[in-house]
């Protein structure tokens, strides 16, 4: 792999950019590999770079039935955080975001981490509760945060109305270090280090089948010929259900689209990320000036990455009281993804009744932020049998009553 | 927007209208009943890719439950039936073949 660097963009200027390399193989499949994992999205690459980087398994294939980053690693609002309420939330979340804060360099590839600061506004009383116990519980956990009065949100963002008649801003949670990153270049760049490993990554290959002999995975039958492997990563968030259903097993997960939408681009005017709850919309300014806006999710189970069209108008509404210049944007596009969630709002990294079969799912509507940890951990459990990152998020967690709950945590937003 | 006809009032009601309930035809198990059962009960679902069957509130109009045949990823919907029933009315299924042939859904076909 040619490194990218300055003098490269120099070297290159000098011949026309004729030298620049494919950024990852095209392989066609090999007959057999020690893992496979399902899905080439950020949490997939991670965990089949980590497994080469962490522990020298390079005989792997990423499979993908779409293209590389195509699903929610292409379609989330980008928001990196670690504030979460509960210990193993925040040891996972918090590893991830220290691993964004090196990714650039450590890929060599330009994922323009942004720590520009995520505010969580309190806009209820109940809120205020909510995020000071949060904030005590970080402090515990060794996650910056801090819990920040109206004044202090509104010199951090100055376009923010912060006494708004029905959702006042009673103040905020705040994490400095927190921020954005550009989703693509997140896949993009772990797939060239994949791929500069030695490992597969297949695109436009699905998988229709899991072979089982005697309790234990041998293999999957794809849309390019059947495969054998050792052991099997599905890591596929909202089809994780579908892929399950082809291993013989169930999830606790139900898959509902959730939405997003941009506006056109304007000059900057906000540089922290806002989230806003109570009101269910998130807010942040992309580097092409973009203001980039989450929205709700719908509240029956599909697979339509679309979203029902009211949502858009319910998170309109709500940041125009909290924005009032929102009013006057165009909105240029909107899309939708499918999300997996469960029960309790944590995801499930865990063994399954399957040997040899590992799940990666349930990261509900906020996956993007966790994905250097997550595969971090994903890559431990498949390589080890066992992670200190992901023993609390069994699959089997539900049945034991050992839930790990974000879903009063963190609000609806995550 | 998705629109379901309450079988109760007849109205086409649209999706703001209407409260999801999640997955109908649950077997909601009791004081006795093993962990495994008390698991898929409380936890595991179906989240099929396809035909799924739904409890849904009529919740601005006559405010009853009722459930819904519907596809899950063309939201096409087959049909709604009132909820007092522990599995899908045969029409229903009727019309499902007619669209999805050999379709299945936990224990029914």
């Amino acid at each position: 792999m040619k490194r990218y660097s300055a003098f490269a963009i120099a070297r290159e200027a000098m011949r026309q950019h004729t030298g620049w390399d494919r950024a990852w193989a095209k392989p066609a499949p090999k007959k057999k590999y020690d893992v496979i994992i399902v899905g080439a999205g950020g949490h997939g690459l991670a965990t089949a770079y980590y497994l080469g980087k962490n522990f020298g398994i390079t005989n792997v294939a990423v499979l993908e039935k779409g293209w590389l980053g195509g699903g929610n690693t292409g379609r989330n609002t980008t928001i990196i955080r670690s504030n979460y309420l509960q210990d193993p939330s925040a040891a996972i979340y918090e590893k991830a975001r220290s691993l964004y804060e090196t990714m650039s360099q450590d890929l060599n590839y330009n994922v323009m981490f942004s720590p520009r600061g995520v505010i969580m506004l309190a806009q209820t009383q109940h809120e205020i509760r909510g995020y000071q116990r949060t904030a005590q519980a970080n402090a515990l956990q060794g996650v910056k945060t801090e819990w920040i009065g109206p004044q202090r949100v509104k010199e951090l963002c100055p376009i923010m109305n912060i006494d708004g008649p029905r959702y006042p801003v009673l103040g905020g949670l705040y994490q400095e270090r927190g921020g954005t990153a550009r989703h693509d270049a997140v896949a993009w760049g772990y797939a060239r280090a994949c791929s500069d490993m030695g490992m597969d990554i297949i695109q436009q290959c699905e998988v229709t089948g899991v072979r089982k002999e005697n309790g234990k995975v041998v293999g999957v039958d794809t849309s390019k010929g059947s495969i054998d492997c050792d052991k099997l990563g599905m890591v596929v968030a909202g089809h994780a259900g579908v892929v399950a259903q082809m291993a013989g097993f169930r999830l606790p997960l139900e898959s509902v689209a959730l939405q997003a939408l941009v506006s056109e681009p304007i000059k900057p005017c906000m540089d922290v990320v806002v989230m806003a709850n109570t009101v269910h919309g998130y807010m942040s300014q992309s580097d092409k000036g973009e203001m980039v806006i989450g929205g709700g999710t719908d509240a029956f189970n599909n697979y339509t990455q679309r979203g029902s069209f009211h949502h858009i108008e319910e998170t309109v509404r709500a940041l125009v009281e909290t924005f009032p210049m929102v009013s006057r944007l165009k909105m240029l596009r909107q899309w939708g993804g499918i999300v997996d969630v469960t029960g309790d709002r944590s995801p499930i990294l865990s063994k399954t009744p399957i040997e040899g079969v590992f799940v990666n799912c349930g990261w509900g509507t906020g996956g993007f932020k966790a994905i250097p940890g997550s595969g971090w951990a994903m890559a431990e459990l498949m390589a080890k049998g066992q992670s200190p990152l992901t023993d609390e998020f069994s699959m089997f967690r539900f049945r034991e009553g050992k839930f790990i709950d974000e879903s009063v945590a963190a609000g609806v937003a995550h | 927007m998705l629109t379901l006809k309450c079988p109760y009032c007849g109205v086409d009601a649209d999706e703001t209208d209407l409260h999801a309930g999640g997955e109908a035809h649950l077997t909601r198990e009791g004081p006795g009943a093993s962990d495994d059962a008390f698991e898929d009960y409380l936890f595991m679902r179906e989240n099929p890719k396809g035909v799924h069957f739904e409890r849904w509130r009529h919740a601005y109009g006559c405010g009853k439950w009722f459930l819904a045949a519907r596809c899950t990823t063309t939201l096409q919907v087959f049909g709604t039936y009132p909820a007092q029933t522990l599995e899908p009315p045969q029409d229903i299924k009727d019309a499902i073949s007619a669209q999805r042939p050999g379709w299945s859904w936990g224990n029914f076909k």
